[in-house]
C-alpha cells in the first residue's frame, strides 16, 4: 500500500480553498476567473457565473448549433461526433459491464471477471450443490435415523479458515486497484472543473481558459434526430483529448449529484462545499455516456453526462471553438479569460482548419 | 444446546385451567389496551402485514411505470393523491414512491414483523417467561410504532417541494432534505422515523431485560435458543444505532427549521456528515433487518432435520460478530463521496470480513441438515430458499465490499439487486418461513400445505425473475431512483416487472392461505412438527394459553 493518502489530502484542501468553499461551491476557479468569484455565493441563483463574460464562446443555454454566429467562422469545424453503437452506451439487453475505454477501466472490469465473478459464481453454486445434496441424502425416506452429531472442530475451521484465504485473495488486487484510482495526477493532465446543478451539468476548463458552460439533456426529438439516445444525449458535451489524463474537480452548486461515466469506470459524487478530485483517461476516441448517480430531486433522471474524446488537434479545434487556448495553462500574471481568448482563436486559425 | 428437555411441570395442564380462571379482557382493552406479549405480537404482525401491502402496492406501481421507457402513470397518480397533475409533480411523485416504499418496508414491515411481531410472541415462550420485562413499555412501543406509521403515509399528502409527499429517498440525504424540500412533509416523515425510532429503542430495552433476567431456572445463556440470540443482539444493534440516527435527523430538523447549518458547507457543516451519521446506524439496520431471520432459519432447519443446530456456539457468536463488525464498516455505503484512499481501503477490508461469520452460518445450517432427517413441510421449504438467495445476495455483497469495483457499480441497479436479495429474498423468506412455522402455534389452526409450497415456488420464481435481471441492468450502467431510462434498458425493465406480477400471484396466494387456514383449518396439536421441535413454544398448547408458565418450567 503505498501511502497516497497525504498528497491526494493536500490537494483536495488546496482545491478546496482556491475554489472558495464557501456557499454553494459554486465560484469559478479561483486562478482564471477571480473577478467573478465573488459574485458566486448565492445558492439561489446557480446560473453560471462566467456567462456572461464569455463573449468569444456560444452562449451556454442555445441549443446544439455548435458553429454558431458569435464564433469565428473558421472556428466551426466542430461538429458533435455520432456516437458508436455499443460503445459508451448500454446496450439493448445488455448484460455485462459497458466496454472499458480507460486504464482502470480495464484493471477494474478484469478484477470483477478474472477474479470476483468466477469465485462468487463457484460459491453459489458451491452452495446450492450442497443444498440438494443434502435434500436428496438426507431425505427422510433416504435416512430415517437423524445423527446426532453437533459438533466438528476440524471442519468448523476449515469453513472460517477458507474463506478467509478466499478474500484474502480478493483484498491484493482489490487493494491495488484502489491505489491505482488513488493516484496522483500526472503534470500534464487536463483540468476540468464539473458542477452539478438541479439539473445539468457545468464544464469549466480554468487552464484553458474556457468558462463554465452548461450541459443538458436534449429533448427526445432533437436527440432522435442528432443519432443519439434519448436521456443520454446532450447539447454541450464535455470534450477530452485521447489519451491524456484528465482531472475532474467535481463539486455540487444546490444538492448532492454523483457525476458518472459507467465506461471510463468513473463516478465522483458533487457535494456542495467540496471539491472531490477524480482522475480517468480516454484511450479511444468516441461519445461515451453517464448519468447522475445520486438523487437530486425532481428531474434526476434527466441530467445526463456525455463525455466526447477526440483526437488531439480536433479536441484543440474545439477549445478553440470555445474561445479557450488548447496549449494552456496560461501564465501565471495572464488577465482575465477576457482577454486571452481572442487572442488565442486568432493565433489558431491556421491549425483550425484541419 | 436448543434440545432442552423440560423436567417439571406439566404446565399445559396448569395453564389450560388458569386461562378459565382469568377473565380474558373485552376486546377494546384487549387490543388497545394490551399489555400481554402475545396480543402484541399479533398487532404487530397484523401492522406489519398492512403496512407490507401498502409498500408492496407502492413497489407494484413503480415497476408498473418502469415496464416500459417513458413516464406513463405518475401524473395521473400524482393527480389522484391530491397534487399537480403535471409533470413535474409526476416525477416528484416517483421520488415520494421510492422513498415512502424504503422507509414503510425497513420501519414497518420488516422490523415490526420480525422483533415486534415474532420476538414478542417467542421470546417469552423460548426463555420459559410469562411474559416481557415491561409490559406497558411493549405496548407503547406498538402504538408509537403505529403513529410513526400514520405520520409517514400522512406526509405523503402534503407539500414537500416540488409536489407533494417527502421525495428524499429513504436515506434522506442532506441538502436534498433541507434547503432542498420545501414544506412540511420532510418534517413528518423525520418525526416518522423519530417514533419509530423510539420505539424500537423501547422494544429493544424490554428485550434485552427480558432475555437477561427472565430466563426461565436452568436455562443459561448458552442454552438460549438462537432464535433468542439473534433478538438479543438485534436489540443490542438497535439500542447502539438508533440514537445515532435520532441525532442525525434532529440536526436535520434543526437545519430546516431553525437555521442551523449542521450540514450545510455555507455555515461551516458538511453534507457528507449526514451520511456519515445516517450509515453509522443504516448499516447495523440491515443486520437488524436480517439477524432474527437467521434465528427464525436455525429453529426451522434444525425442527425439521430433526437434529439439534450444528456448531451452536459458533452460530451464536457469528451474530455477535456481525453485530460488532457491523458496527465499523458503514462508509462503505459513501464509496464515491470523495474520501480519502487509506479510507476507503480499510472500509473494503473490513466489509470483507463480514463474509467470514456469515459464511459460518451458511455452512453450519448445511451441516445441521447433514445427516438428518428432513421433512420438506413449508417452512422448511422456506428456509431452504433463504440460505440459497441470501447467498447468491451475500456474493454480491462482495463484490460491492471492493470500493475500486463500487466506483462502477456505486447507485446503479445492482445495488438495488443486492439488497432485495438480501432483503426481498433473505429477510422476508425468514419471515415467511417463521410465519408458516409458528402459524399453528400462534393461530391453533394448521395452515394449508398445499397452498404453502404454491406460494413458495411462484414468489421464489417470482423474486428472481424481478430481481436477478437488476444485475444486469446495473453493469450496464442503470442508475437507481429513475422515473424512466434509455430505450437499452428496456427488455430487462421490462422482464423485472413481469417478475412483480408472478411474486404478487404469490402473496395473494399466501394471503388466500390465511383466510382459509384461519377459518377452516385442521386443529393444530400442541407440537405438530414432531420430535425435532424442542423449544418451549412447543410444551404449550395451540394456541398458547392467555398467560402461560405461572409455574417456570426447569431446564435440565
Amino acid at each position: 500500500m503505498k501511502s497516497l493518502k497525504t498528497p491526494v489530502i493536500k490537494v483536495l484542501i488546496a482545491a478546496a480553498l482556491s475554489l472558495g468553499a464557501v456557499g454553494a461551491g459554486q465560484a469559478q476557479t479561483a486562478a482564471t476567473a477571480p473577478a467573478e468569484a465573488p459574485a458566486a455565493t448565492v445558492a439561489a441563483n446557480p446560473a453560471p457565473v462566467a456567462a456572461p463574460v464569455e463573449a468569444p464562446a456560444a452562449t451556454p443555454a442555445t441549443a446544439p448549433a455548435a458553429g454558431d454566429a458569435a464564433a469565428p467562422a473558421a472556428d466551426a469545424t466542430y461538429v458533435p461526433m455520432k456516437p458508436t453503437p455499443g460503445v459508451g452506451q448500454p446496450i439493448d439487453r445488455g448484460i455485462d459491464f459497458q466496454p472499458q475505454v480507460s486504464p482502470i477501466g480495464e484493471q477494474a472490469y478484469w478484477f470483477n471477471h478474472v477474479m470476483l465473478l468466477p469465485i462468487i459464481t463457484i460459491i453459489s453454486l458451491f452452495v446450492l450443490g450442497l443444498l440438494l445434496w443434502v435434500i436428496v441424502r438426507y431425505r427422510a425416506k433416504a435416512n430415517p435415523v437423524p445423527s446426532k452429531t453437533t459438533h466438528n472442530t476440524f471442519i468448523e475451521i476449515i469453513w472460517t479458515a477458507i474463506p478467509v484465504l478466499i478474500l484474502a485473495v480478493i483484498a491484493v488486487p482489490s487493494i491495488r486497484l484502489l491505489a491505482a484510482q488513488y493516484e496522483p495526477p500526472k503534470k500534464d493532465a487536463l483540468t476540468i472543473k464539473v458542477t452539478g446543478y438541479q439539473w445539468y451539468w457545468g464544464y469549466a476548463y480554468p487552464d484553458q481558459g474556457i468558462g463554465e458552460y452548461v450541459s443538458k439533456m436534449l429533448p427526445e426529438d432533437q436527440a432522435k434526430a442528432a443519432g443519439e439516445p434519448y436521456q443520454l444525449a446532450v447539447d454541450n458535451r464535455m470534450v477530452v483529448p485521447v489519451g491524456r489524463q484528465v482531472k475532474l474537480i467535481v463539486t455540487g452548486a444546490d444538492v448532492i449529484h454523483s457525476f458518472a461515466v459507467p465506461a471510463f469506470w468513473t463516478k465522483m459524487d458533487a457535494v456542495p462545499g467540496r471539491a472531490n478530485e477524480t482522475t480517468f483517461t480516454a484511450n479511444k476516441v468516441g461519445v461515451y455516456y453517464g448519468q447522475c448517480s445520486e438523487l437530486c430531486g425532481v428531474d434526476h433522471g434527466y441530467m445526463p453526462i456525455a463525455v466526447e474524446v477526440l483526437p488531439v488537434d480536433k479536441w484543440e479545434a474545439w477549445v478553440r471553438s470555445k474561445g479557450g487556448n488548447p496549449a494552456g495553462p496560461v501564465v501565471e500574471t495572464a488577465a482575465a479569460p477576457t482577454e486571452i481568448a481572442p487572442a488565442a482563436a486568432s493565433a489558431a486559425l491556421p491549425a483550425a482548419k484541419n | 444446546m436448543t434440545d432442552i428437555a423440560v423436567t417439571a411441570p406439566a404446565h399445559g395442564h396448569a395453564d389450560h385451567a388458569h386461562d378459565h380462571d382469568h377473565d380474558t379482557p373485552g376486546f377494546f382493552v384487549r387490543w388497545f389496551m394490551s399489555t400481554n406479549h402475545k396480543d402484541i405480537g399479533t398487532l404487530y404482525l397484523i401492522f406489519a402485514i398492512v403496512a407490507g401491502i401498502v409498500g408492496g402496492v407502492l413497489s407494484g406501481m413503480m415497476r408498473l411505470e418502469l415496464a416500459e421507457p417513458g413516464v406513463q402513470y405518475l401524473g395521473g397518480w400524482a393527480e389522484m393523491l391530491g397534487g399537480a397533475g403535471d409533470e413535474v409533480a409526476g416525477k416528484h411523485f416517483w421520488n415520494v414512491m421510492i422513498t415512502a416504499h424504503g422507509l414503510i418496508m425497513v420501519f414497518f414491515m420488516v422490523m415490526p414483523a420480525m422483533i415486534g411481531g415474532f420476538g414478542n410472541w417467542f421470546v417469552p415462550l423460548m426463555i420459559g417467561a410469562p411474559d416481557m420485562a415491561f409490559p406497558r413499555m411493549n405496548n407503547i412501543s406498538f402504538w408509537l410504532t403505529f403513529v410513526a406509521f400514520i405520520m409517514l403515509v400522512g406526509s405523503m399528502f402534503v407539500p414537500g417541494g416540488s409536489g407533494l409527499g417527502a421525495g428524499t429517498g429513504w436515506t434522506v440525504y442532506a441538502p436534498l432534505s433541507t434547503s432542498g424540500s420545501a414544506g412540511p412533509a420532510v418534517d413528518m416523515a423525520i418525526f416518522s422515523l423519530h417514533l419509530a425510532g423510539a420505539a424500537s429503542i423501547l422494544g429493544a430495552i424490554n428485550f434485552i431485560t427480558t432475555i437477561f433476567n427472565m430466563r426461565a431456572p436452568g436455562m443459561t445463556l448458552h442454552k438460549m435458543p438462537l432464535f433468542v440470540w439473534s433478538v438479543l443482539v438485534t436489540a443490542f444493534l438497535l439500542l447502539l444505532a438508533l440514537p445515532v440516527l435520532a441525532a442525525a435527523i434532529t440536526m436535520l430538523l434543526t437545519d430546516r427549521n431553525f437555521g442551523t447549518t449542521f450540514y450545510d458547507a455555507a455555515g461551516g457543516g458538511d453534507p457528507v456528515l449526514y451520511q456519515h451519521l445516517f450509515w453509522f446506524f443504516g448499516h447495523p439496520e440491515v443486520y437488524i433487518m436480517i439477524l432474527p431471520g437467521f434465528g427464525i432459519v436455525s429453529q426451522i432447519i434444525s425442527t425439521f432435520s430433526r437434529k439439534p443446530v450444528f456448531g451452536y456456539l459458533g452460530m451464536a457468536y457469528a451474530m455477535v460478530a456481525i453485530g460488532v463488525v457491523g458496527f465499523i464498516v458503514w462508509a462503505h455505503h459513501m464509496f464515491t463521496v470523495g474520501m480519502s484512499v487509506n479510507l476507503k481501503m480499510y472500509f473494503t477490508a473490513a466489509t470483507m470480513v463480514i463474509a467470514v461469520p456469515t459464511g459460518i452460518k451458511i455452512f453450519s445450517w448445511i451441516a445441521t441438515m447433514w445427516g438428518g432427517s428432513m421433512s420438506f413441510k413449508t417452512p422448511m421449504v422456506w428456509s431452504l430458499g433463504f440460505i440459497f438467495m441470501f447467498t447468491v445476495g451475500g456474493v454480491t455483497g462482495v463484490v460491492l465490499a471492493n470500493g475500486g469495483v463500487d466506483t462502477a457499480l456505486h447507485d446503479t441497479y445492482y445495488v438495488v439487486a443486492h439488497f432485495h436479495y438480501v432483503l426481498s429474498l433473505g429477510a422476508v423468506f425468514s419471515l415467511f418461513a417463521g410465519f408458516y412455522y409458528w402459524f399453528p402455534k400462534m393461530s391453533g389452526r394448521m395452515y394449508n400445505e398445499f397452498l404453502g409450497q404454491l406460494h413458495f415456488w411462484i414468489f421464489f420464481i417470482g423474486v428472481n425473475v424481478l430481481f436477478f435481471p437488476q444485475h444486469f441492468l446495473g453493469q450496464q450502467g442503470m442508475p437507481r431512483r429513475y422515473p424512466d431510462y434509455p430505450d437499452a434498458y428496456a427488455f430487462w425493465h421490462l422482464i423485472s416487472s413481469y417478475g412483480y406480477v408472478i411474486m404478487g400471484v404469490g402473496v395473494l396466494i399466501f394471503f388466500a392461505n390465511i383466510l382459509w387456514s384461519l377459518v377452516a383449518g385442521k386443529k393444530a396439536a400442541d407440537n405438530p412438527w414432531g420430535e425435532g421441535a424442542t423449544t418451549l413454544e412447543w410444551t404449550l398448547s395451540s394456541p398458547p394459553p392467555f398467560h402461560q408458565f405461572n409455574e417456570l418450567p426447569r431446564i435440565a
